[in-house]
């Protein structure tokens, strides 16, 4: 369990690391934290000419607030920022609310938000609520042959960004930069919830759910994104048909529910069987909402609390 | 009293294998079979021969006559009838490879990380053979065979009998037949094992450090077959991460790296990695049992049937230990008038199995514990009363079973008292009232449950233990003993058992375990037995040189030896505690460098005793918990956990307490987490701790536990062993108490294989598998 040889370097600036990836290709990765990456290499199951390690490039962290209220994210904002981070409690309470469930505490102080994304594996929790939040993805490559000098950005849609497992619209030359989160109403209500044999595991099945109501109780917009549930983070289609334009029943939030575990593509692994993970998905995906709804109403996302009325 | 060894192990002070590098060490990667069962069609090893680097590549043709099964390290008891069939492995695997991780070739290098790239550099071409995976069709006719020359995969059979089964089974008013599956585990030490040898040519001696449970039986192992005299190798066990069975072997590496370290003329390493030891190093569990229990009326066991399977994995070298454990330890605290036992021992092409805390107690438990529960059921008993009307009277000792334990002795209970257990932890768990609570509980819409079952452990082995207890001229006492330690805290109890008879404060002896140029006589750590046998050593070396410090002290001091006391390092007159001379200065005078001493005495404050039982002394205990099971998601948690133990005299709660804690997180871990899952070739598919569940500190609850103490007839100190009762009746007692919690959700449910985990429960719970509820 010891890697294979590989170059290193780590850049201090964003510019040098792009031309470091661009210049060794297809055989160098990119090191974020290291959370995925540094296992591969020990079971040898990667094996890269060189690894441009980004920790030291001051560009890529940071939590900011826009002016209209939605969050920008450096690519290196660790899950242990996401936990702790008064402005995340405050305008994306999901991210704080899920943060805890990522791995373990000394695994969150190393793992990155953008590592988590590049990284895609259906099975992680980043990539499931961002595409719940609406987020995009801002990349940035160095100019190819051809081009004007200089650094070539493009956003894109956390849905047209994660293809399927371990597969994105991220190419060789491409670093991701920050993530962009749009910004939440009063009347909006999130939940996170999963489940792992243990605390810190990948869990077997997870949900998050988003609901926004009128003032009267009306549901606006409810939606559904699970995690180890299908090949890629995806949207739950059907989910809000039972639900918009009526108050969230309970009967509703079941019927919900059903709909997004008759939905789901869970396959079956040790864990258990798919029965019992579209069980789960149920299990899950009604308590999310429910506990969405309630926030919702009560027009605000608490998000380090998980259990509230 | 605290451990004394504590503060250097959490330090980081303590010595363990990867702390020792001699100058000028070179690495070990070994090239290990992918595949479980497949014929070695060619092996060409120049590539990594050529890489820059490397010193040597080593295949099964370059051992020579070192390429040789390896021994059978016990020997099966006589058993009248019984067959056993010793196929044991290769240093390195010539012809065919039958298990996963199997070592192929050893890579000698200036770095681990270099040995790695050279060994996938090594072109070994395997075709795929047949495998044995599923144990219940391991004796199958038309079954794959492990071992060819065999002609089936029978490893062992063996049969032993009590009283007449047929006869009690024709009387009984219930009869309880199951099927009972009990699933492998690895034994998940923290440190994984290691080697490190260093040959001095030019005095042709040859040192090894070894993370093994038995530096004595390694060292005359080595000597053996690499032709040295035993007083030529030295073999050191330093501190270990954990032994819990699998570092009892003689495996492969610890052969092979000092024969390179002979030929190399250099220091060698080997450090197992996480990966290996989930191949390398040996595993317990697999066993199929089909199980009968006889009851009458009142729920009295009239007698017991079990016929079942064992798998070994590829090879047997430890003998029948694990399935006679099974066997014997089923009985439990129980009155049985007869019992019809028989096993048969099946090849597979899986890692070995040999003993792992626990070391196949924990089926026999499981079996019986779950058969008692199913005629409590049947008979409207409840499950304290079913056990209650069985238990042994305290006037029944010792207790003759009428078959042979697996130390060849019969399987006689020297002594217990076994209701009190049971009703002190009926009492902390809360039995009484726990209708009340369940019910309470359902109206909140939780699903809470009780579990309390009964377990035996045979303990305290012999053949035998030595120790040497010197007292030096500097005052300091040095105690040494050949047992391996791997964190029982024997650096505590050991100095426990000297300083009470020579009045030394334990803080202030020097331990010494595990190194043979200290001690070269004894067995080793197994079989819970260290502070039964090795403490019996130590109590008896102690005696004698208590004697001869009264003896030197009487002269000294003129008074008789009566009249003196031991204490503080000091001999005093007993009333006058100013008359007193220090041990120290006692064995100065006991060694002088002129004048006369009287023939026949011996020098020094010194003397090595050995203590060999008559045979194995049995602890007993009850296990009780409460959990609670989520009604939607399947999952368990457990709420409460008490432990009743009676392991006779207690040397040390502290550390009694830490044996039986670390043993219901492993009995967790086995009953709840941890399972190798095997595919249908024996490939192993969750082989990393990522997906081989061990339970963390948040899955393991507080655990209760109460000392009752029973003292054993069999030993001076009175004790018997606890290194393995806290993981033994885990399961029995984790199933009783998800089926009570569920009595009403889930009524019938009965769980009869283990482990369990949530996606079975659910399974369980919905047998079509297609249903969203039951």
């Amino acid at each position: 369990m010891k890697p294979p040889p590989f170059d290193y370097v780590a850049p201090t600036d964003l510019d040098e690391a792009l031309a470091a990836l661009a210049d060794a290709g297809e055989d160098a990765r990119v090191l974020a934290g290291g959370q995925s990456l540094i296992p591969m290499l020990n079971f040898r199951l990667a094996a890269p000419v060189k690894l441009i390690d980004l920790n030291r490039v001051s560009e890529l962290s940071g939590i900011e607030r826009r002016p209209d209220g939605g969050l920008v994210l450096g690519a290196m904002t660790r899950h242990r920022q996401l936990e702790r981070d008064a402005t995340i409690a405050e305008y994306a309470p999901l991210l704080a609310e899920a943060a805890p469930w990522i791995a373990h505490a000394p695994i969150r102080t190393r793992g990155t938000i953008g590592g988590s994304i590049a990284h895609a594996d259906p099975a992680a929790e980043l990539p499931a609520l961002l595409l719940l939040l609406g987020a995009s993805v801002r990349v940035a490559r160095a100019a190819r042959d051809g081009e004007a000098p200089g650094r070539v950005e493009r956003t894109l849609p956390l849905d047209d960004f994660c293809f399927g497992p371990f597969f994105t619209a991220l190419e060789a030359d491409e670093v991701i930069t920050r993530i962009d989160i749009p910004p939440c109403g009063p009347l909006e209500g999130t939940a996170f919830e999963e489940f792992a044999r243990r605390r810190g595991d990948y869990a077997i099945a997870g949900a998050a759910s988003r609901m926004i109501l009128d003032e009267d109780g009306t549901c606006l917009h409810a939606a559904v994104s699970l995690i180890n549930a299908g090949p890629a983070p995806a949207l739950v289609a059907g989910v809000e048909e039972p639900l918009v334009g009526r108050p969230p029943t309970e009967d509703r939030l079941a019927e919900a529910a059903d709909v997004a575990s008759a939905g789901c593509d869970p396959a079956p692994d040790m864990h258990g069987s798919e029965a019992y993970r579209r069980h789960l998905v149920r299990v899950l995906v009604l308590r999310t909402l429910a506990r969405a709804a309630r926030r919702a109403a009560a027009g605000r996302t608490p998000g380090i609390e998980t259990e509230d009325g | 009293m605290l451990r004394v060894e504590d503060a250097r192990l959490l330090t980081g002070r303590a010595p363990f294998i990867d702390d020792i590098e001699p100058a000028g060490t070179l690495h070990v990667a070994f090239v290990r079979s992918d595949m479980p069962h497949a014929k070695i069609r060619s092996l060409d090893i120049s590539r990594a021969a050529d890489h820059a680097g490397v010193s040597a590549v080593v295949t099964a043709e370059d051992l020579g006559d070192l390429c040789r099964p390896g021994p059978v390290l016990v020997p099966p008891p006589p058993i009248d009838g019984a067959i056993f069939n010793a196929r044991t492995a290769l240093p390195l695997a010539r012809e065919v490879v039958r298990h996963q991780g199997e070592a192929v070739v050893a890579i000698v290098a200036e770095s681990r990380y270099v040995a790695e790239d050279a060994a996938a550099l090594v072109d070994l071409d395997l075709e795929p053979l047949d495998a044995v995976a599923d144990l219940d069709r391991a004796l199958d006719a038309d079954a794959p065979l492990v071992h060819e020359d065999l002609g089936s995969n029978l490893a062992a059979h063996v049969r032993q009998t009590k009283g007449d089964y047929a006869a009690a089974r024709a009387h009984a008013d219930v009869v309880i037949g199951r099927t009972f599956r009990y699933d492998r585990g690895v034994s998940a030490a923290i440190e994984n094992r290691g080697v490190i040898a260093d040959w001095d040519g030019r005095d042709g001696r040859l040192t090894v450090w070894d993370t093994t449970q038995a530096p004595i039986p390694v060292r005359n192992a080595l000597a053996a077959l690499l032709g040295l005299p035993e007083s030529c190798v030295r073999v050191v066990a330093p501190f270990i991460g954990g032994g819990f069975g699998p570092k009892i072997m003689f495996y492969a590496e610890e052969l092979i790296i000092p024969w390179l370290s002979m030929r190399l003329g250099r220091p060698v390493k080997w450090i197992e990695d996480r990966y290996e030891n989930f191949f390398a190093t040996t595993q317990e569990r697999g066993q199929t049992h089909e199980s009968e229990l006889a009851l009458d009326a009142e729920g009295r066991i009239l007698g017991v049937r079990d016929v079942f399977l064992h798998d070994t994995g590829a090879y047997d070298p430890y003998g029948l230990t694990v399935p006679i454990n099974s066997q014997c330890t089923l009985l439990g605290p129980y009155r049985v008038p007869a019992y019809e036992s028989e096993f048969r021992v099946a090849f597979t092409n899986k890692p070995v199995v040999t003993p792992v805390r626990g070391a196949g107690r924990q089926h026999g438990v499981f079996v019986m514990e779950r058969l008692l529960d199913f005629g409590a059921r049947e008979l409207g008993l409840d499950p304290v009363e079913i056990r209650a009307r069985n238990l042994l009277g305290p006037d029944e000792f010792p207790h003759d079973h009428e078959i042979l334990y697996q130390d060849s002795a019969p399987l006689t209970y020297d002594s217990g008292n076994y209701r009190p257990s049971l009703e002190e932890a009926a009492r902390r768990i809360g039995f009484a009232g726990f209708d009340g609570e369940r019910a309470a509980a359902a109206a909140e819409g939780r699903c809470i449950g009780l579990g309390i079952v009964n377990y035996v452990e045979g303990t305290g082995i012999g053949p035998y233990e030595g120790a040497r207890v010197t007292v030096e001229p500097g005052g300091t006492v040095s105690v040494v003993t050949g047992v391996g330690t791997q964190g029982q805290g024997h650096f505590t109890t050991f100095a426990q058992v000297v300083g009470a008879q020579i009045g030394v404060d334990p803080g202030k002896i020097r331990v010494v375990t595990g190194d043979t140029s200290e001690f070269h006589w004894g067995t080793g750590t197994f079989a819970s037995r260290g502070a039964v046998v090795a403490g019996s050593a130590l109590h008896a070396a102690a005696l004698s040189v208590r004697e001869k410090i009264l003896q030197h002290a009487s002269r000294a001091l003129e008074v008789d030896p009566e009249d003196l006391v031991l204490e503080d390092g000091e001999a005093r007159v007993r009333g006058a505690p100013d008359v007193r001379i220090g041990l120290g200065e006692l064995a100065s005078r006991a060694n002088p460098l002129r004048g006369a001493v009287q023939p026949g005495t011996e020098p020094g404050l010194e003397a090595a005793a050995y203590f060999g039982p008559a045979r194995g002394t049995t602890a007993n205990g009850v296990h009780a918990l409460v959990v609670e099971v989520d009604d939607e998601t399947s999952d368990v948690t457990i709420l409460r956990y008490v432990v009743v133990h009676d392991c006779g005299t207690v040397i040390n709660p502290m550390i009694v307490e830490g044996q039986i804690h670390g043993g219901v997180a492993l009995g967790i871990g086995n009953a709840f987490y941890e399972e190798l899952l095997f595919d249908e070739f024996a490939g192993a598919g969750n082989a990393s701790f990522m997906d081989y569940l061990l339970p963390t500190a948040t899955d393991v609850p507080a655990i209760e536990t109460a000392h009752l103490e029973t003292p054993s007839p069999l030993n001076p100190l009175g004790t018997k062993g606890v290194g393995e009762a806290g993981a033994i009746p885990v399961a029995a007692a984790f199933a009783q108490a998800v089926e009570d919690a569920l009595r009403e959700n889930a009524p019938g449910l009965e769980i009869v294989d283990i482990p369990l985990s949530p996606g079975k429960l659910f399974a369980l719970r919905n047998p079509a598998d297609g249903g969203e509820d039951s």
